[in-house]
């Protein structure tokens, strides 16, 4: 049904080359996101920048989430070799959600208020399959209990409002997991949450990344916990990729965009005195 | 030792209660703290801790069910007068919700003003924008005109038009970008300096709150869980292990593997 699949390397699952998204305003075209490139296999890779940096963009620009009259295009964007620019928007669609998801930001605002979580959860496994009532419950029940929710049968009738804001946002996660993705895309998944939840969350996208073999792409203004929680970061400023680097050499970052991303945050025990401020340079533009 | 000075603020076991019967909610629970004057004193905890509601009590805004609260040793009365707004200011967290969206930067600073009677107000608000960074062309334009950076400058300008000498400061860099957060602490921490104000800094950010106070009292559920000294943090010295747990979150990610 596709076109003949690129063959493209082991472990390779997204790849992407010279993706832009322009929105044309007032003032003429604006390119939120400027020509990145960069390839996911099974792994943990971050996406960090400010607001505006193009980073939430890049990760709606893959599932085809930008919507007109912003425009994408790229040389090249493909997904376990299906070239995702020219697929049909059915099998986009079969796509979306099954292998490759995205979990949103803010659970109060991703999940239908007026429909209770199991059968958002049903509603997933419906669209890509004709699984039985009774596998639907079992397959519901199993996630929620995957992602930490000590009383599944409970949250399966309840609505989302009955949820704190860590119990919402697992149960994001279970719905866009239940379908056992290839590739998740989590938008600062973890943003909303207290910072004990949000290591809770961390922990099972962790464990899903290890014992599945899915890859993660984890966009984040955190760069602290990108640097903690990935493999590989990319940092974008202003649309485009200034910097790629191993998250654990992220303190020998060479760009100057980087540093100052890491210079300018407080520590315990940092003391008082001012804090270094980034001096943004016209040269990071082209970067 | 009675001759020392009362404290700037002083909070005695006070408590707050939501709702009645079943939907009763003690939101603070008798909670107690002093913040001396010139001093920067914070409150951390997570969501629902109670820390934005010791603020909203101190400004009259959540039902006071027990305690009390002082100003330089003197009770609070029921309703929060004139005298009280010149010396007690609040910045909020949302600079986006917390300036009105169709008044110029003009009036946002006039406003306060106007109400206290005070007459050179063009020269107070063309200082209170340049002492926050600001420049004078921002004075005509609407909050939307503004970043979000901008836009916090602006209602920390407001707060300290009337020269208060007290600033609650509710999560005000929260919804910032990094490098702007540094830009706001940095300023406030000059401003207290300038006129020796007296902060109490509520965060859910330890880092934050380290670096920007000098003692603090960590909050869960509505209770105080400890109270710290300065450099308790970062020597370790922490009694609680609710605080060891924050400090440990607020380091990120610890890998299975690696820990």
């Amino acid at each position: 049904m596709t076109h003949a699949p690129e063959r493209v390397k082991g472990e390779t699952l997204l790849s992407v080359r010279d993706l832009s998204v322009t929105f044309d305003t007032r003032r003429g075209p604006f390119q939120a996101v400027r020509g990145t490139s960069f390839d996911v296999g099974r792994e943990r890779v971050g996406i960090v920048g400010e607001s505006g940096s193009g980073k939430s963009m890049t990760g709606r620009a893959i599932l085809g989430l930008v919507r007109p009259p912003g425009r994408v295009t790229a040389s090249r964007l493909t997904f376990d070799g299906i070239d995702l620019r020219a697929l049909p928007d059915r099998q986009m669609r079969r796509i979306r959600g099954q292998r490759v998801s995205m979990v949103m930001q803010d659970p109060r605002y991703s999940l239908n208020p007026v429909m209770t979580v199991g059968r958002q959860i049903a509603e997933a496994l419906r669209v890509h399959g004709r699984p039985s009532r009774e596998e639907i419950r079992r397959r519901s029940l199993d996630m929620l209990t995957e992602v930490q929710i000590r009383d599944p049968e409970r949250v399966l009738k309840a609505y989302p409002h009955e949820l704190s804001g860590g119990m919402g946002q697992r149960v994001m996660i279970a719905m866009m997991l239940v379908t056992e993705p290839e590739l998740l895309i989590a938008d600062e998944p973890t943003s909303a949450l207290d910072v004990t939840v949000q290591l809770d969350v961390l922990r099972i996208l962790d464990d899903l990344v290890r014992r599945r073999g899915m890859g993660l792409i984890f966009i984040s203004h955190d760069l602290r916990l990108v640097s903690t929680f990935c493999d590989r970061v990319l940092v974008m400023y202003r649309g485009r990729i200034v910097e790629e680097i191993e998250a654990r050499r992220l303190h020998e970052a060479r760009h100057p965009y980087t540093q100052g991303l890491l210079n300018c945050l407080p520590r315990i025990g940092g003391g008082h005195g001012d804090l270094p401020t980034l001096q943004r340079q016209e040269a990071w533009n082209d970067a | 030792m009675t001759n020392a000075p009362a404290p700037r603020i002083e909070v005695q076991d006070l408590t707050v209660v939501f709702g009645e019967d079943e939907r009763r909610v003690v939101a603070v629970d008798a909670v107690s703290f002093r913040v001396e004057p010139g001093s920067s004193f914070g409150l951390v905890g997570e969501s629902g801790s109670g820390k934005s509601t010791v603020l909203r009590a101190i400004c009259g805004l959540a039902p006071v069910a027990g305690g009390r609260i002082l100003i330089d040793g003197k009770p609070l009365t029921l309703r929060r007068d004139k005298a009280f707004t010149r010396q007690v200011q609040m910045v909020f967290q949302d600079p986006y919700g917390s300036l009105h969206p169709r008044h110029t930067i003009d009036r946002i600073l006039s406003e306060p003003l106007a109400i206290h009677g005070f007459r050179d107000r063009d020269r107070r608000i063309t200082r209170a924008l340049s002492d926050v960074g600001l420049d004078p062309a921002f004075r005509f334009r609407l909050p939307h005109q503004l970043s979000g950076g901008q836009r916090q400058r602006v209602a920390i300008a407001r707060a300290l038009i009337l020269e208060p000498t007290i600033l609650l400061l509710d999560e005000p860099t929260s919804a910032l970008d990094a490098s702007i957060q540094a830009e706001i602490l940095n300023l406030l921490s000059r401003l207290r300096r300038e006129r020796n104000l007296t902060y109490l800094f509520v965060s859910h950010d330890l880092a934050v709150i380290d670096h920007m106070c000098d003692r603090l009292l960590v909050m869960k559920g509505g209770q105080a869980v400890e109270e710290l000294a300065e450099g308790a943090l970062s020597h370790r010295q922490v009694e609680s292990d609710y605080t060891r747990a924050l400090m440990k979150a607020s380091e990120g990610f610890v890998r299975p593997d690696a820990a």
